[in-house]
């Protein structure tokens, strides 16, 4: 690629995305910021409402009607994604960027053959003849290792198995060749051993095409297995970011370092060291470091001031005050020593106590709400 | 057919059961009778002829992947469902009447795969709990029936004020751990957990697996562990059986079976786990598996796994394999494996020879019959 002309395919920044529900706003995306260059594989590691697929929803603009993009921006190849009309939207979806989703049960029209589906996806974003779109279905099968295309195009999802439907979806998630391929969760869904059927199909089909893909999953494992770069997110923000030796092998932030010690490994018979408590509540999240609650090293400062993002490395970014202090330490870099950052012994319940959601206003509206019934 | 099992059953009896030996598990059949045309039915060998034997306060660890049958065995031990054939002894006893049954269901409990769906959505936890108690009468008072219930959620990391709540107020790593409460409420010798941790996040995953572990020890429990996750029922167990289809083909020591794995089933299976490490993910071969599983209703004949096997032979289609011990304390139930466990499935060299004895074998033994 050219020096000069040097632009990432994706670029994430800044993004804020909310839900509202019956008790409050769910905050589910504080502040990502990511970029993502064309032929790189990124995965966004998290546990469940960490945001990481709620933030591929965005990029495609997809969420729930309930849910709104406060702020941000999301450059597809220059173009904005948040202030394109739907007609241009409709364009680039499963056209420039397509998707891979966790279920391929459900993915898929029970009530249209396979073929049917994959000529869909052609004849929507191009202008060509049944034909044409006949053959390259075909040989979109051929290339995601599905025998006797001619014969499978004619047949129903529910005469596929699990295995062979995901590989369906990816075909016609491929189908237009995109330049971005977001997959969420594509192998959650599948035994081990067509687990790794699937990530070796993705991965020899994105060296041949040279697209780009988002791996959205909570399998370390799986990550490790095919990622270039990692994110680690937690509570709708970014926590760490690297390369994936970086991350599994120099990890930074206090959850990425958690989330290690907490897989069993085949190497030895390490004992769990799990991350202590449960997620943090999305409706109210703490003042500063959302992971704080649950950290060991947690500090005076972690509960007042949110961490910003630090440069530990090239491309290696995490936010945690335990690394600033740790690199402090070490002299690396110069920061003002605050006061407030040594180690507290215990954490006080009340430091992160939730307002009643019950407020006199909610419960106003509630009564309306029941009236109106 | 039938003649073949009263005589195999006859033998076993007269076999003695070791004392540490806790739960037997002898030719379990449970077959599941499908509709498949007017008036016909065909049946669904979810589990096929299984044997083992479960030591007292050992783990061991179910694997395979989804339709091999683990649940449906663990669950047809229990006789959750009523097991087609095969008979089971726990401390030496055999269950056999309704008597038997009612002592059984004592001393053996289980925890379900889906915290969500596994507690009433309607009975407070402290309910829940102590719903086994209920059944078997075992309080004398309420204030002795609520102690219970607090001592056991004070066992699992739960909090007394927690047991007035109901279960849909809970997470889903406190729910498991209401459901691990509620399964020790007997106090039983033996627990299956199916697939206990599949629904928790990794951070919850670890805290539910220490809390199995610390209760072991406390309790001296025995647990027949079923899962999906190989690395998982590595961590847990001391000996790990593998199945396929409904059959065990592989049977051993954790360490033995990942350090030395003989079944080619077993060793595609642990070549296909994604390990948190890149540096491994790279040079990993993995040796992949043509296709999916076939159906259990159309299981193949003989081996069952060699439509998929890489070096299955005419043999394995004729004959099905039967489990046997190919090194001390090492089962496995393949053809292509000498009685010292020799050939190693990732050498197909070696593995070529050793099928032509086989075969040697096999004619002659044909011939002798």
């Amino acid at each position: 690629m050219d020096n000069t002309d040097h632009k990432p395919l994706l670029e994430v920044k800044d993004l804020h995305v909310s839900f509202k529900i019956m008790n409050g706003t769910v905050e589910a995306i504080n502040g990502v910021s990511f970029t993502l260059d064309r032929g790189k594989i990124l995965g966004i590691v998290g546990e469940s409402g960490s945001g990481k697929s709620v933030t591929s929803y965005s990029i495609m603009r997809l969420i729930d009607k309930n849910g709104h993009i406060d702020s941000g921006s999301i450059y597809f190849d220059g173009q904005n994604m948040l202030k394109m009309p739907e007609s241009q939207l409709r364009q680039i979806r499963g056209n420039r960027i397509a998707m891979i989703f966790q279920d391929p049960m459900t993915a898929l029209d029970p009530v249209y053959t396979i073929g049917n589906q994959l000529f869909e996806a052609i004849r929507t974003h191009e202008n060509v003849s049944k034909k044409e779109a006949y053959k390259r279905s075909i040989d979109m099968l051929n290339l995601v290792g599905i025998n006797e295309p001619e014969k499978r195009m004619k047949q129903y999802p529910f005469e596929f198995s699990g295995g062979m439907l995901q590989r369906i979806v990816i075909a016609m998630a491929l189908i237009c060749k995109p330049d971005l391929l977001i997959a969420d969760e594509p192998t959650t869904a599948l035994d081990v051993t067509i687990q790794a059927q699937i990530l070796e199909l993705l991965k020899e089909i994105q060296q041949k095409m040279g697209m780009a893909i988002i791996l959205i999953t909570h399998d370390l494992g799986v990550v490790a297995t095919i990622c270039d770069e990692v994110d680690v997110m937690y509570a709708g923000k970014i926590v760490e970011r690297g390369t994936s030796d970086e991350i599994f092998y120099h990890p930074a932030h206090e959850y990425t370092k958690g989330l290690l010690n907490s897989v069993p490994t085949l190497a030895d018979d390490h004992d769990l060291k799990p991350i202590k408590g449960n997620p943090v509540n999305l409706t109210c999240l703490p003042k500063g470091c959302a992971f704080a609650p649950r950290c060991d090293k947690c500090m005076k400062i972690c509960i007042d001031e949110v961490p910003q993002q630090l440069e530990i490395d090239k491309n290696h970014y995490a936010s945690c005050w335990e690394t600033v202090r740790l690199l402090q330490e070490q002299g690396v870099i110069d920061i003002t020593q605050k006061p407030e950052m040594k180690p507290i012994a215990t954490i006080k319940p009340n430091d992160f106590t939730c307002p009643d959601p019950l407020t006199p206003n909610t419960i106003k509206e509630m009564k309306s709400l029941i009236k109106h019934v | 057919m039938k003649k073949k099992d009263k005589q195999n059953t006859e033998e076993i009896k007269d076999e003695p059961i070791p004392d540490d030996v806790i739960l037997r598990v002898r030719n379990l059949k449970m077959y599941f009778p499908i509709n498949v045309g007017f008036l016909r039915t065909k049946d669904l060998k979810a589990v096929d002829d299984i044997s083992f034997d479960i030591k007292r306060g050992e783990t061991l660890g179910l694997v395979g992947e989804s339709g091999c049958g683990k649940t449906t065995a663990g669950r047809a031990i229990l006789h959750l469902y009523k097991p087609t054939a095969g008979r089971i002894w726990l401390d030496g006893k055999e269950i056999k009447t309704k008597e038997d049954m009612k002592d059984f269901r004592t001393k053996t409990n289980i925890v379900f795969q889906d915290p969500y769906s596994s507690l009433d959505p309607r009975k407070t936890v402290e309910d829940i709990i102590a719903e086994p108690l209920d059944i078997h009468h075992a309080y004398k008072s309420k204030a002795e029936r609520h102690q219970k219930v607090i001592d056991l959620m004070k066992t699992v990391g739960l909090t007394e004020e927690q047991a007035n709540r109901y279960a849909h107020e809970f997470s889903g790593g406190q729910r498991q751990r209401i459901g691990i409460a509620r399964a020790l409420a007997m106090r039983p010798e033996f627990v299956v957990c199916d697939e206990p941790v599949s629904a928790l996040d990794v951070s919850i995953q670890a805290q539910v697996l220490n809390t199995f572990k610390e209760l072991q020890q406390k309790f001296h429990l025995t647990y027949l562990f079923v899962a999906h996750n190989l690395l998982v029922v590595k961590h847990i167990s001391d000996r790990i059986a593998v199945m396929y289809l409904g059959r065990i083909v592989e049977l051993a020591s954790d360490k033995e079976i990942f350090a030395n794995p003989l079944h080619p089933y077993t060793v595609s299976l642990l070549s296909a786990i994604p390990e948190p490490d890149p540096e491994k993910a790279r040079n990993n071969k993995r040796i992949a598996l043509k296709g999916d599983i076939p159906s259990p209703l159309n299981a193949p004949s003989g081996c069952a796994f060699r439509t998929r096997c890489p070096f299955a032979k005419d043999i394995c289609a004729k004959v099905r394999p039967d489990l046997r011990e190919v090194k001390p304390g090492h089962f496995a139930a393949c053809h292509l494996l000498d009685d010292n466990g020799g050939v190693n499935a990732s050498a197909p060299e070696t593995t070529a020879e050793k099928i032509k004895d086989v075969e040697e074998k096999i004619e002659e033994s044909n011939k002798a019959k």
